[in-house]
């Protein structure tokens, strides 16, 4: 296990632009702690968004972790170049030559993505930890330790998505092309969400389009991490004024992670075959 | 003797297109082999295969005496393929680092390696910026690193200039000499017949011959005689039942010989005949004329 990581970590260490990308990632992922200082006015009142709650625990883990995931895409153009590279360097039949197995070099690209997304979520644990602890109007341990799970949530959804990366790398051989078929694919849930949705319309099925489409990988690793902003106070009480309800479930469900887990197999273990069954 | 490699019908199809063909022979350690054929014979095919990089349509093959995984034994072995393949953003020094990893030796011996294929003053200079010729030395350097049981080289001389190419042979040839096993595929004959004692020939995918380079073909070889008084000779080289056909060019008399006979047995008979030779050659057939030989026999 060890031997792949270190194999894997020489790789990216001599890489100028995945050593920038990686360390760019990491400073944005800090950089969450500027939204603190975030002043702007509403209604001629002077509002800081730090405190307007967001830093509030057990909230905090979700508004920080919904946020950081956004710069996935930071880490996901390092993972797809990271394998695509090695077909159009043809580094990778020199591995295999060399004496790697095929199962060892999925292996260790999927131990990096395992690292990677380990790493993100002990560093928004920290900086989440030390921005509530600053902020948060509550900071008993027992309201701490609170919504932990959107953590898990955070780690389970980066291993998705760049296990995703990973076999769109494998499977397309070329990092643009790659990173564009993601982008398509992104499309390509909308159009899906789309057709639902009118079936539901005009069949007049209740809840079609979101039965179906959690189970499309995009769709379903967001759902691990729901949007936390109607679950903010502000906009909890305008809605309360309002006299509507925000009926909205914020929950991390275990058929969820089911769902992604499986996506994760499958993304895995096609890149595996792939390999396996390709001439080189 | 010890097995370096064993091919048992080793069979490759590209849908119609039948690569290789029931392809089976043996490596022994300590010779020199060569594979040769014609371009698209299959030799690289086949060298896929057993490095783990093609798929076998049918057979086996194994290293060694069989009992380890391909990819454990391949650690012993030292290859290169077609064209060199390193990432192009790493010095030779961090390339071949990287190599160390994967085999699992020790990075002692990079500067060592480097200085053998001539590359030691660019250790540091990126993959990137290498010539053809230097690629292709770096790629031997890093097929050394581990000591190889056996070295593998495909078309090691492909593509370079004159100077390349005689850099190329003069290190196989020093590697050679130090008792490595090595396998050389190429379709250039005179650089199998410079260096390998063994040599398998392939043609679409079959196998042609293997065996000993001088035991390829059954003939005593000829010889090339020139003297004052052409006509007589050749009369006399007609006559002589040891000989068949006879040829002449200008003054040069090649004859050929069906039984063996040597250059001072020859020398002696003419010179009781009154035959004083001006010059005498005793040849066998180049690799190149036994390989055209063969490969036509079956057009």
């Amino acid at each position: 296990m060890l031997r792949l990581l270190t194999i894997e970590y020489y790789k990216l260490k001599h890489n100028k632009v995945s050593r920038v990308l990686i360390l760019g990632y990491f400073i944005l992922l800090s950089a969450i702690a500027l939204l603190a200082s975030i002043k702007f006015n509403l209604f001629g009142a002077e509002f800081r968004l730090a405190d307007q709650g967001i830093f509030n625990f057990p909230y905090i883990w979700h508004f920080n972790t919904y946020i950081a995931a956004i710069l996935k895409f930071f880490l996901a153009v390092v993972i797809v170049s990271m394998t695509a590279n090695e077909y159009s360097n043809r580094t990778l039949k020199q591995n295999l030559i060399d004496g790697l197995s095929k199962k060892e070099f999925i292996l260790s690209k999927f131990i990096t993505v395992i690292v990677f997304s380990a790493i993100s979520t002990l560093f928004i644990f920290v900086v989440s930890l030390l921005l509530g602890l600053s902020f948060s109007d509550y900071n008993e341990l027992s309201i701490i330790v609170q919504d932990l799970e959107y953590l898990f949530a955070f780690f389970l959804k980066l291993v998705g998505f760049f296990s995703f990366c990973l076999f769109l790398g494998i499977l397309i051989k070329r990092s643009a092309f790659a990173i564009g078929f993601l982008l398509f694919w992104y499309f390509i849930e909308g159009i899906i969400q789309l057709i639902m949705l009118y079936f539901e319309n005009t069949h007049k099925i209740e809840g079609l389009r979101a039965s179906v489409v959690q189970f499309l990988p995009l769709e379903s690793m967001s759902n691990l991490i729901e949007q936390p902003f109607t679950r903010l106070n502000v906009i909890q009480s305008a809605a309360n004024q309002l006299q509507t309800d925000i009926g909205f479930d914020y929950a991390v469900h275990w058929y969820e992670v089911a769902i992604v887990s499986v996506w994760i197999f499958i993304f895995i273990y096609s890149s595996f075959a792939l390999l396996k069954k390709r001439d080189l | 003797m010890e097995t370096i490699l064993t091919l048992n019908n080793l069979t490759k199809h590209y849908g119609a297109v039948r690569a290789v063909n029931d392809l089976s022979f043996t490596i022994e350690k300590g010779n020199v082999y060569g594979i040769l054929g014609p371009n698209g014979s299959g030799k690289s095919t086949t060298l896929g295969m057993v490095l783990n990089v093609v798929n076998a349509t049918r057979g086996d093959y194994h290293w060694f005496d069989g009992s380890d995984s391909t990819h454990n034994a391949l650690k012993k072995v030292g290859a290169i393929i077609e064209r060199p393949n390193f990432y192009p953003y790493m010095t030779a020094t961090q390339n071949l680092g990287l190599v160390c990893q994967i085999k699992g030796v020790s990075k002692d011996k990079i500067d060592e390696k480097l200085e053998v294929v001539g590359l030691l003053d660019r250790k540091d200079s990126k993959f990137r910026t290498y010539s053809l010729g230097m690629k292709q030395r770096l790629a031997i350097a890093s097929a050394l690193l581990n000591d190889p049981e056996i070295l593998i080289l495909d078309e090691p001389t492909n593509g370079l200039d004159p100077q390349g190419i005689h850099q190329i042979r003069e290190i196989i040839k020093k590697i050679a000499s130090s008792g490595t096993t090595i396998l050389l595929a190429s379709h250039l004959l005179d650089e199998v017949e410079k260096v390998c004692s063994h040599v398998v020939i392939l043609r679409k995918g079959v196998k042609l011959y293997s065996g000993r380079v001088d035991a390829m073909n059954a003939s005593h070889g000829f010889f090339e005689l020139k003297c004052d008084d052409t006509e007589k000779l050749v009369a006399y080289l007609k006559n002589n039942p040891l000989f068949g056909e006879v040829k002449t060019e200008g003054d040069l008399v090649t004859g050929f010989l069906k039984n063996p006979l040597s250059a001072r047995e020859l020398n002696s008979q003419l010179h009781a005949q009154g035959i004083v030779l001006s010059y005498l050659v005793q040849r066998k057939e180049s690799l190149e004329e036994q390989f055209l030989q063969l490969t036509n026999n079956l057009n």
